[in-house]
């Protein structure tokens, strides 16, 4: 196995990982707030037919991250308006969202499937514009992946450091005391899913304007569901994420190693990793669990009427 | 949800409830389909024509109105493996993953015991289909049971793993020599009957009866009514001396195991081999249904045939339109939107007497 190979399996993880990891601090801010949305896998879909849509259509790339990202925040706002507004069920309106997302993506997505597109522009790493051609090439990322750890810390730094962020966790453990202690849980929903709807397109946007540059119908094949296990895996905390989302670029990274090293091991068992493993660390904290997710996660918050 | 335990009501408000119900879910659906009318008219169809194409689909033929109960099938099943842990306050979210693992114990039986007779193979896939299904439940109800992690998150993982264990056995062992992402076709031994030269096969049988022991359950045992109590209040319950623990494994393996029993009838009787991505989220589909029924047997009848009406006049709109099949979930989605952002009755009245 060759350095190259090593290094390409490398850059690939890097690229399969950046969407995962939007998505999931996307759905930290609405978990923080106490909104579980199960429905990360419509809002993906949705997002990523926008923008590609957008980025086709235009061919600017950049229009179509924004299309993706404003795209996420208005499916968000929808789910918000069925949760929030409506007190809806929180898991049954997520799972309906999924549906919406399937229906929707596949009405905006039809007229693009087979095109490709201007992806966006790659920069190489700062200090390797010497290397050989077919090294340099594997160090050449987009505005996204550069973006993504900074925006973790960004995310980190709102929710812990913030006066909007202790309003937003406050809201999450206990909407009545928040309330009461004069803040206003439904528009702070609203926000944080506003907000999280924003990050997801990032991801989404990532996705299908610079890894995969096309569109393809369920093209995110379950990653929404992976990033809800990822925001568990990582203790609903935007800087834990990162981790858990090396932890599983790491195992997309190890089975392509292994593929390009010819060991017969089938991908279905690896792709389990992420889930299994998310399963073993929920079984392992136990108890403590209670006091890492927010309190009144899933509730929901009646108002007082 | 408590539904059951309400007062005998007297038969006159009885039936104007019942009709009450029924016209508001009615006009809930109406405009769930003008919703989706507006779409048909953004994409430059003609929604009366295709309105009129979907229902000639499936109530204008013999055939048409049996393929919605061929799609009947497997989501009332889903529903009835939600619908009973939701009685004792379980949420299974993972009826999808109980689903592909019965499939995948029933195709390992088709394919391992092909030469039995189907008398003997059938009862054999059937019982290795639940145990496949209850065998997924087992781990989250015993997670639960001992107040380890919430079975909502646990179920919800366990979906993911699933699909890949289907796919892992179907490319890596069980497929056939030509077509590598799919099992041969079952022998005729291990398909289940199918009635009228239609597709319907006897899972329906199973759906039905299933759901009238769930209702008899519920209404008319001791079983039913420990249950109720445990969903209705855990700590009364519980000092009541319910065994509440031994309910949590019973009953959520009895879902897993009839949600497994959804997999196997689905590679069985309609399939007749197992392909990895069989399912087009029947579980959450169940979920849903189990949900909007709010647990009550009729309810998820009804239910489940509003949504395989919607599955299966997908079919044609597709034919005759050019849209992506997968564009009908938004018809199921605005159905689904609709239903869940609904005023509650209390408001409706106020705003009636306002």
């Amino acid at each position: 196995m060759s350095l190259l190979s090593i290094l390409g399996v490398l850059s690939s993880a890097i690229f399969s990982g950046t969407s995962l990891l939007y998505a999931t601090l996307g759905e930290v801010v609405n978990e923080r707030a106490g909104i579980v949305n199960l429905g990360l896998e419509g809002v993906l879909l949705i997002s990523a037919s926008t923008g590609f849509a957008i980025a086709s259509k235009t061919g600017n790339p950049y229009l179509g991250v924004l299309a993706a990202v404003l795209a996420g925040g208005m499916v968000n706002l929808l789910f918000g308006y069925l949760v929030v507004s409506r007190k809806a069920n929180q898991l049954a309106s997520g799972l309906a969202v999924i549906f919406f997302g399937y229906g929707l993506s596949a009405l905006i997505g039809k007229p693009f499937v087979g095109i490709s597109i201007k992806s966006l522009p790659r920069y190489i790493l700062p200090g390797l514009g010497d290397l050989p051609l077919r090294y340099s090439s594997l160090f050449k990322f987009d505005v996204l992946i550069f973006l993504v750890i900074p925006v973790a810390f960004l995310v980190w730094w709102f929710l812990f450091r913030t006066r909007w962020g202790l309003g937003l966790r406050a809201v999450g453990e206990n909407a009545d005391t928040a309330f009461a202690s004069g803040r206003n849980p439904q528009l702070i929903k609203f926000q944080a899913l506003f907000v999280a709807g924003l990050l997801v397109g990032l991801g989404a946007a990532h996705l299908t304007i610079s890894f995969t540059m096309n569109w393809t119908e369920y093209m995110t094949g379950g990653r929404g569901f992976i990033a809800i296990a990822l925001v568990i895996f990582s203790k609903w905390h935007p800087l834990r994420a990162i981790a858990g989302t090396l932890i599983f670029s790491g195992a997309v990274a190890f089975q392509l190693l292994l593929q390009v090293s010819g060991i017969p091991i089938s991908p279905f068992l690896l792709d389990m990793i992420p889930f299994v493993l998310t399963l073993v660390v929920l079984v392992i904290w136990g108890g403590t669990r209670k006091q890492s997710a927010p309190a009144s996660l899933g509730r929901v918050y009646q108002g007082t009427e | 949800m408590t539904h059951g335990s309400d007062p005998q009501p007297k038969p006159s408000f009885y039936r104007n409830k019942t009709l009450q119900v029924a016209i508001r879910y009615g006009l809930m659906i109406l405009l769930a389909f003008l919703l989706f009318a507006g779409i048909l008219l953004l994409t430059g169809n003609n929604p009366i024509q295709s309105y009129r194409d979907l229902f000639a689909a499936t109530f204008g033929s013999a055939y048409g109105f049996s393929e919605v109960i061929v799609a009947m099938i497997p989501i009332l099943l889903t529903a009835l493996a939600v619908a009973l842990p939701s009685r004792i306050g379980l949420i299974n979210v993972g009826a999808e993953g109980q689903l592909f693992m019965g499939a995948i114990f029933a195709t390992f039986a088709a394919l391992a015991f092909k030469d039995l007779p189907s008398w003997l193979l059938l009862p054999i896939m059937v019982g290795l289909g639940v145990l496949g299904g209850a065998l997924w439940a087992l781990l989250p109800a015993y997670f639960k049971s001992i107040g380890l992690v919430n079975e909502t998150i646990t179920t919800l993982l366990l979906n993911s793993v699933a699909p890949k264990i289907a796919g892992l056995m179907v490319y890596g062992y069980w497929h056939s020599a030509r077509e590598t992402n799919m099992t041969p076709s079952f022998v005729e031994a291990a398909r289940l009957p199918t009635f009228f030269g239609t597709r319907i096969h006897l899972g329906l049988v199973f759906g039905l009866i299933l759901l009238a022991i769930f209702w008899f359950v519920m209404k008319r045992t001791r079983w039913g009514l420990e249950m109720r109590a445990i969903g209705g209040n855990t700590q009364a319950a519980k000092r009541n001396g319910i065994p509440i623990n031994a309910y949590m494994l019973i009953v959520f393996c009895i879902g897993g195991g009839i949600a497994g029993l959804a997999g196997m009838a689905q590679v069985s009787g309609f399939y007749g081999l197992l392909i990895p991505n069989f399912s087009p989220g029947y579980g959450y589909m169940g979920f849903l249904i189990s949900w909007l029924a709010g647990g009550d047997p009729l309810g998820i009848l009804f239910m489940s045939f509003v949504v395989s009406i919607i599955l299966t006049g997908g079919n044609m709109l597709q034919i005759t339109i050019a849209l992506p099949y997968a564009v009908i979930n938004l018809l199921l989605a605005f159905t689904l939107f609709v239903v869940l952002a609904r005023p509650s009755l209390p408001k409706l009245h106020k705003r009636k007497t306002a």
